[in-house]
């Protein structure tokens, strides 16, 4: 058996060497060219971007076209790009934090976008569990009703519960009709409506990596659990639930990311009452058109998410080297 | 004393009227849907019984093991251990434990809490813990690797681990479906000793579902052959082999030549067996098969004898053709044709380094066999 291997080998190698040498160069550019496109992607779309957004932070509201001062350029040749680079202050960000509206509003952010992202761990693990227990022919087609919600608009999504959550709207007419209440209940324009948009609305991101975690683990595994005396619950809490921690991690941090930047759904859903970071944001840049301040606080959120997004590609790179 | 096959044992519970019986599956029906897995079936098991329940794939041998498990309830009928009823008890509350297929290892668990998840979950307070994993680990050698997580195991550990938490709580009955099905061939050979000291050592009841008949023979003390949900014969290895009770585990079991015929004439238990193309085979083990009965003559390869000359004095000699020889070290398999064109097959011991006047491909030759190497059956 060693002989036969030793001779693969051999006819393997030969056949590498019998490849010619352009041929082998023409392989490792293509390799080296599918890892490019990612990266020029990154720098583009993501790095250039912000270099330019943490550059407006850095400078002063004008009224002007563009609305911020200095604007960088080879006008003045390099002496003057000099001046204008000693220009640059980092008066926006002491204003952050001199302003309690904006701490508060990063606050309220984490709280709410934290809140929802237990919410919705605790509506999709059950569905996603029910899902992977589903006889197999059932999978795909419950895995499409997750999906189903996306072929419509967010937007319209959003604007429905609107219709739904108001004093006079269905779930009031419902709950009124029934004899459950007897006064509409205040739910829109409070952080209720805001939580209720956000599980809705990210519910597929969570239950998606919960399913595929859930999906693959061995059900013998619960068995092997119940035969050495462990009754069903405990067999949930000490091998099922500990096994889907790599799908429970990035369907809490797929959700806890977006809903702390989250504008829409505070905007339609939340009412003035409320207040979030995305709003704030938006209101900074579009109402106030301070776009350095506005600047300051997207990079602040950028910083503050990074380390979510971190634990996130940690947890996965773990998971991965389980897999193997 | 003349005993079938080769070995003897002290221990056969089952040929006493006395033993009381430790697991009783009493007339027991499974059902998934229309497909009935389990036919009415019953069996009796005693303690420090090492019993094998072998059959193809799909015959229903898993789902019994199932059943005493608890994972699955009979659809009728019942399963008793130690005369308890085992009807309605969950999983979680049988003295019995299971070694699975898969091993169904927990890959979050290092080694030794694989080992003592059960001991956890009887409430053993810690040191007692912590002494009988040292004392699992020892049995199954793999000491050194009690902090290692199952994924950084070889095959042949992982099963030793399995073994070790299925038999950590000391269960009145060890259930193993295919323990050593995805050994390699040298490795299941050693496993296969190691259970039965295992076994031996630890006066447990083992209850073994098996495909592999070599593997039931080797380690079992009573086989059970099972097909399409029912038992075909309960015996052990040497009767099942030396004794089959049906065409179907004559065939199952080994190798066989099988000859079919109508008992010409008989008395005595001895007869002959007319098989309708001149040939006649005498047998003294006809049993209480009727003259003119359609019967099976089965006898095994290596009690049929080939020479190439006419033996002097035997009862049954055949004469025809070497058709195809095996050489495999320690025996030669001939196929022989018979002049009616059937086949023969017939295995040597090569005892000796070098054989006189060996057999050639298309040889004439003649197959002999005495007079009780053979059985009839009937079904």
């Amino acid at each position: 058996m060693s002989n036969a291997a030793v001779t693969a080998a051999t006819t393997s190698s030969a056949a590498d060497a019998g490849k010619s040498a352009l041929a082998r160069l023409g392989e490792a550019f293509v390799g080296r060219l599918v890892i490019i496109i990612p990266y020029l992607w990154l720098v583009f779309f993501f790095l250039i971007p912000f270099v330019i957004v943490f550059k407006i932070s850095l400078s002063q509201t004008a009224i002007a076209i563009p609305p911020y001062t200095p604007v960088l350029g080879f006008g003045d040749g390099l002496s003057g790009l000099l001046d204008q680079l000693k220009q640059l202050s980092i008066d926006n960000y002491t204003w952050l934090t001199q302003d309690a509206l904006y701490v508060n509003a990063y606050v309220t952010s984490v709280i709410v976008a934290a809140i929802s992202t237990v919410l919705t761990l605790l509506v999709g693990y059950p569905i996603a569990y029910g899902m992977a227990r589903a006889p197999a022919t059932l999978r795909p087609t419950l895995l499409m009703l997750v999906i189903l919600p996306f072929w419509t608009s967010f937007l319209i999504r959003v604007y429905a519960w609107i219709g739904i959550l108001k004093p006079e709207g269905l779930l009031n007419q419902l709950l009124l009709a029934s004899g459950v209440i007897n006064q509409p209940l205040i739910i829109l324009n409070t952080y209720t409506a805001i939580f209720i948009g956000i599980v809705y609305s990210y519910l597929p991101f969570m239950v998606l990596p919960l399913y595929s975690a859930l999906e693959k683990m061995d059900y013998s595994l619960i068995e092997a659990a119940k035969d050495l005396g462990c009754p069903p619950t405990s067999a949930f809490w000490k091998i099922t639930f500990p096994l889907s921690l790599p799908g429970v991690i990035a369907g809490c941090l797929l959700v806890f990311i977006p809903a702390v930047g989250e504008f829409v759904i505070p905007d339609l859903l939340g009412g003035s009452q409320t207040l979030m970071i995305g709003k704030t944001l938006w209101n900074e840049f579009f109402a106030n058109r301070d776009w350095p301040v506005s600047s300051a606080v997207a990079v602040i959120l950028l910083l503050l998410l990074i380390v979510p997004i971190m634990l996130f590609q940690r947890a996965q790179a773990r998971a991965q080297e389980q897999d193997k | 004393m003349k005993s079938l096959g080769s070995i003897r044992r002290d221990f056969a519970p089952w040929n006493d009227p006395n033993a009381k019986p430790y697991i009783q599956f009493d007339n027991v029906t499974k059902k998934f849907g229309d497909f009935t897995a389990v036919n009415n079936l019953s069996l009796t098991i005693f303690e420090r019984e090492f019993f094998a329940l072998l059959g193809a794939s799909g015959c229903g041998k898993s789902t019994l093991l199932r059943m005493l498990a608890g994972f699955e309830e009979p659809t009728a009928g019942r399963i008793l251990l130690d005369g308890q009823d085992l009807r309605g008890i969950p999983p979680y509350r049988r003295p019995v434990n299971m070694m699975f297929q898969s091993y169904a290892l927990f890959p979050h668990m290092t080694v030794e809490n694989n080992i003592a998840f059960g001991l956890k979950q009887d409430g053993m307070p810690k040191p007692e813990i912590a002494a009988r994993v040292g004392e699992m680990l020892k049995l199954v050698k793999l000491e050194q690797f009690a902090k290692r997580k199952p994924h950084q195991l070889s095959g042949g550990q992982r099963q030793r681990v399995a073994l070790a938490r299925s038999v950590a709580k000391r269960p009145k009955v060890l259930l193993l479906d295919e323990p050593l099905g995805a050994l390699d061939k040298k490795l299941r050979e050693e496993t296969q000793f190691e259970l039965m000291d295992l076994q031996q050592s630890l006066g447990l009841t083992f209850v073994v579902v098996t495909h592999d008949q070599e593997e039931a023979m080797t380690m079992a003390d009573r086989i059970a052959i099972i097909d399409k949900g029912e038992v075909m014969q309960v015996a052990t290895p040497a009767e099942v082999y030396e004794a089959p009770g049906s065409r179907f585990v004559a065939g199952f079991v080994g190798n066989v030549n099988m000859f079919e015929g109508k008992i010409a004439r008989g008395d005595a238990g001895a007869a002959s067996i007319d098989t309708g193309n001149g040939i006649t085979i005498r047998t003294e083990n006809a049993g209480d098969a009727a003259i003119g009965a359609a019967v099976a003559f089965a006898i095994r390869p290596e009690k049929i004898k080939v020479s190439s000359k006419k033996p002097d004095g035997a009862v049954n000699a055949i004469e025809g053709e070497v058709y195809d020889i095996a050489y495999l070290g320690d025996m030669t398999v001939y196929h022989v044709r018979l002049d009616d064109g059937h086949v023969v097959r017939a295995s040597t011991m090569n005892a000796a380094r070098i054989t006189e006047d060996p057999l050639s491909w298309n040889d004439r030759a003649w197959v002999s066999f005495r007079p009780d190497a053979g059985v009839v059956l009937t079904r």
